[in-house]
């Protein structure tokens, strides 16, 4: 399976009228995790979300395709 | 600084009260003449009530102010009968385009649906919204404007409101069996009732600007997050009508609206984005800040809050006056049915219900799109920026991307004057549903079927061919008309003609079909605001009146 970069969030059971609803619902509880946190505490939270994801996804083909993509956007090169 | 637009002077006329010495009574009285109070005194004024609307002033809004109108906006004005000419002077536009510092991220469409008649949104300026709803009031005999009288007291009372009126030949008394108070977020009415309205004030400033500009700019909506010409903020840019350009500029909580305000400030601001060769001129400038805050009742006896005075939101997304103009579309109906006797008051409790709901909704998106647009904290901004440095190559991040979510209407699943479905249907017609728009063909000659929905109760009726309707339906399909609240009857067919003249409307190229889920005996009861009340898979008149009892509260 490859790296799913489609719009993919949904909450099961809840129905959406507007494409929007479902990224931002989830952006809101992304950044409200986040709340009151020191930075050092966020980068410790943020460590502690992607370990929990990359187990929840399995597939190390997936996680190497995302790790990449990730680093790529911020290295100028490797 | 120029001018594009003559602010016109409306009259002040000495009211009757003062030239004959008494107290007046008028079973409706609006205060506030802005879009909001404007829209609904036209509502109520075409249905035929007597309408008294009071400002305190004697013009349009300052400045443009207002500007984005949205589709549903455009349905209500049309059903109002001044929809065609702000289309005609407004922008229209789809698209929206997002940059991130040097480079556009994405772009997006508001209406990327064909057959719909009016577009996702149109750029006006407020002045010339006001401007053509006024002159669409004063064709309304029944309709009284009246300028500079300034509401000074209230006095609510179990069956009517007292006002005192300030007015330059002094002050008179009136009394209301209504009183729909439209007058805007600072409501004096409302402070002086002693009404809460809870929220938040967001510490930021944005200064706006219109500008008439020469330059040659896209009929699109440009978002900028970080860009090198404004750099840690954002800027907007829209075009309006007359060659005028609205540009909001991101100031930050520290910023000085005194200073910013400076032409000699604020010119350098609009060569850095522009480009210093290409000629502008200044003609309105502003600085505001936002609250998101909403009273927790609309309705309070006697007494009808709408608009801005009973909810309000940061300006990211168009939902201010959008909003405010659908309170008056939910109220306006529920209100002549209470006004007529013909259902109980707690009708009026369902107004605030449903617009507080989507109250509610307006200031959830408007807060999110706040939050992304202005981060507020570190880790915040790491996740905008990795969201919008992703959004150029990965669908998935451009669909977080929030620079707005632009004004659409609340679907009201959870209201209490639905009837829930009892079959399955496709689609997003449900009961609540605000309803789509469609091409059809009719006698009446009307191209789309949101030009003959709205003002009373009606019933689709789908058949593939109207002329095979039979006796039995047709009865049934007549008896509705009769009755204390009527419903008026429509046959909605892919051919033919109905019998015994039932008005009759050809799904010209199926999209009713599609976008409804017809088939043949599908039946949708629309509320007057063009709302789904209730639908069903076939025709049963008993079931009709339950529903209409039950969405106008008095099952």
């Amino acid at each position: 399976m490859a790296l799913n970069t489609q719009p993919n969030l949904f909450e099961p059971g809840k129905r959406y009228f507007r494409a929007f609803s479902p990224g931002d619902d989830f952006y809101e509880a992304l950044i409200e995790t986040h709340r009151d946190l020191s930075d050092e505490q966020s980068e410790m939270v943020n460590a502690r979300l992607i370990l929990l994801l990359a187990n929840h996804i399995g597939d190390i083909a997936v996680l190497r395709e995302a790790m990449s993509i990730a680093r790529a956007g911020v290295v100028a090169k490797d | 600084m120029l001018s594009t637009y003559q602010y016109p002077k409306f009259e002040y006329v000495r009211p009757p009260e003062i030239a004959e010495g008494r107290d007046g009574h008028y079973p409706v009285v609006i205060v506030g003449a802005g879009p909001v109070g404007l829209c609904t005194a036209i509502d109520l004024a075409r249905q035929g009530r007597q309408v008294l609307l009071l400002d305190n002033d004697d013009t349009v809004s300052i400045g443009s102010r207002g500007v984005c109108y949205a589709k549903r906006t455009l349905e209500v004005l049309d059903r109002l009968g001044c929809g065609e000419e702000m289309v005609q002077k407004g922008v229209s536009w789809n698209v929206g385009r997002t940059f991130f510092r040097e480079d556009e991220v994405f772009n997006f469409n508001l209406c990327p649906e064909p057959d719909h008649h009016r577009p996702g949104m149109i750029n006006l300026q407020q002045y010339y919204l006001e401007d053509y709803l006024v002159q669409r009031a004063r064709k309304l005999p029944n309709l009284e404007m009246r300028f500079r009288n300034n509401v000074i007291a209230v006095t609510p009372g179990e069956d009517k409101a007292s006002l005192r009126v300030e007015t330059p030949d002094g002050a008179y008394t009136l009394t209301t069996d209504w009183l729909v108070v439209a007058d805007g977020a600072r409501s004096p009415i409302r402070t002086m009732l002693g009404l809460d309205i809870e929220g938040k004030v967001f510490m930021d400033r944005f200064l706006i600007a219109d500008v008439v500009m020469k330059a040659d700019f896209p009929t699109e909506r440009w978002f900028w997050f970080d860009p090198p010409f404004h750099p840690n903020q954002s800027v907007l840019l829209h075009r309006q009508a007359d060659n005028v350009f609205r540009i909001d500029f991101q100031l930050g909580w520290q910023a000085d609206p005194e200073q910013e305000k400076k032409p000699e400030n604020v010119i350098p601001r609009i060569q850095a984005m522009i480009g210093d060769d290409r000629e502008f001129e200044l003609e309105w400038v502003s600085v505001y800040t936002f609250q998101c805050r909403r009273m927790n009742r609309f309705n309070h006896g006697r007494v009808l809050f709408v608009g801005d005075s009973a909810h309000q939101v940061s300006p990211f997304g168009a939902r201010g006056a959008n909003s405010g103009i659908q309170d008056a579309d939910n109220l306006v109906w529920k209100l002549a049915l209470v006004m007529d006797g013909k259902a109980p008051a707690t009708l009026l409790d369902t107004y605030g219900d449903e617009r507080g709901f989507a109250a509610d909704e307006n200031i959830m998106n408007s807060t999110r799109s706040t939050d992304f647009i202005t981060p507020k904290s570190r880790t915040s901004r790491t996740f905008r920026n990795a969201v919008l440095g992703l959004a150029e190559h990965h669908p998935f991040a451009r669909a977080l991307v929030n620079s707005g979510r632009l004004s659409v209407p609340s679907f009201l699943v959870d209201s209490r004057l639905n009837t829930a479905d009892d079959a399955v249907f496709a689609g997003n017609m449900v009961p609540g549903a605000p309803m789509d728009d469609a091409p059809i063909e009719s006698v009446g000659g009307e191209p789309w079927l949101l030009q003959v929905l709205g003002d009373r109760f009606q019933l689709l009726h789908y058949v593939a061919d109207a002329a095979d309707l039979d006796a039995a339906s047709v009865a049934a399909l007549q008896s509705l008309a009769e009755g204390p609240i009527p419903v008026e009857p429509i046959v909605v067919a892919a051919r033919g003609r109905a019998p015994a003249g039932l008005r009759t409307l050809i799904d010209a190229k199926g999209r009713i079909r599609e976008r409804y889920d017809l088939q043949p005996g599908t039946t949708y009861l629309a509320r007057p605001d063009q709302h789904v009340a209730a639908r069903w898979r076939a025709l049963d008149p008993a079931r009709v009146r339950a529903a209409v009892a039950r969405a106008t509260c008095n099952a």
